[in-house]
């Protein structure tokens, strides 16, 4: 990790770093067993498996990115977008009917929000596609609520003690969308080179968006 | 009963995973017996409740958004200037004290 503002010390033995998931075979078996029964019996074909995980594979952070540097550049836009993010979405080509509610954050120089699902792994996916392993683990579940600016520094994220951290626990039927702070020195870029410096991360909240050098 | 924005909320210390039936609870351990206040209300969805095990019957409920001092969440963090929401469903909150 980064560090240049991680100026205490202490160890990190005592919790679980966050990081890939736990394996869990026994799901993996009734994933299959329940797949091939369904196949079996003829409710759904192998053909909509793999289509539907073709589906959900050509979903990248990138289409959120898109939706975040559009509203960075057009203010009736970014209205729009915190006001209702699926009609938003969808203006910008995301296809979101199988989604549930979206609602989109943004951050400010006074509040930083930070997604977790302390229950399962409730994530945008119509938007930002599939979640990454660390926010599906027990310990970045755990320790988000518990720790979160000890778990932002771990992302190299230091935010300045007058900054709220508001960790947003996505445990109902909203799905949520951060949209980073603009970075300065940005003036008069174009929506692509924007939409460049907005990783998947800053739209979790765990970072922000990149600061050009 | 609904809620305003700013209306300060207390969840239900209800533990319905303690007695013994098979339980379907979308209200987080950590907040149940605390207060928070509301921030918006969110909508109202089928009760998770009875979706998840498949019940027809499920109610409408209205979902809130509450938000927490994380510092009353959990006493003796060093939690200065955060906050935590989690989105609640109307059953599992009473009116502050």
């Amino acid at each position: 990790m980064s560090g240049n503002h991680h100026d205490h010390l202490h160890t990190h033995d005592d919790h679980a770093p966050v990081g890939a998931t736990e394996p869990r075979p026994e799901y993996a078996r009734l994933e299959r067993a329940v797949r091939e029964l369904l196949i079996a019996k003829g409710v759904i074909t192998a053909d909509d498996v793999r289509k539907q995980i073709e589906l959900m594979d050509s979903r990248t952070p990138a289409m959120g990115a898109k939706i975040v540097a559009r509203a960075w550049v057009d203010p009736a836009f970014k209205t729009r977008l915190l006001k209702d993010a699926k009609a938003a979405a969808e203006e910008m080509g995301v296809d979101t009917s199988n989604s549930a509610t979206v609602v989109a954050l943004e951050n400010t120089p006074a509040r930083h929000h930070v997604v977790v699902c302390t229950l399962c792994s409730c994530y945008p996916k119509a938007i930002l596609g599939v979640p990454p392993a660390w926010y599906k683990s027990s310990a970045y579940r755990a320790r988000t609520v518990k720790e979160p600016r000890k778990v932002l520094a771990e992302f190299g994220t230091f935010l300045p003690e007058g900054v709220e951290i508001r960790v947003v626990d996505s445990t109902a039927d909203m799905r949520y969308l951060v949209v980073p702070m603009r970075p300065a020195g940005t003036e008069g870029w174009n929506e692509d080179r924007l939409a460049a410096l907005v990783g998947r991360d800053s739209m979790i909240g765990t970072a922000l968006a990149t600061t050009p050098a | 009963m609904s809620f305003a924005p700013g209306t300060r909320v207390t969840v239900r210390n209800d533990w319905p995973e303690a007695k013994g039936v098979k339980v379907h609870i979308r209200t987080p351990h950590f907040v149940r017996g605390k207060t928070g206040r509301i921030e918006t209300l969110i909508g109202v969805f089928g009760d998770p409740e009875f979706l998840a095990v498949g019940r027809k019957d499920a109610p409408k409920r209205a979902l809130y958004m509450v938000v927490f001092d994380r510092a009353d969440l959990f006493p003796g963090t060093n939690a200065r200037n955060e906050t935590l929401t989690a989105d609640l469903y109307e059953n599992w909150l009473e009116p502050a004290p």
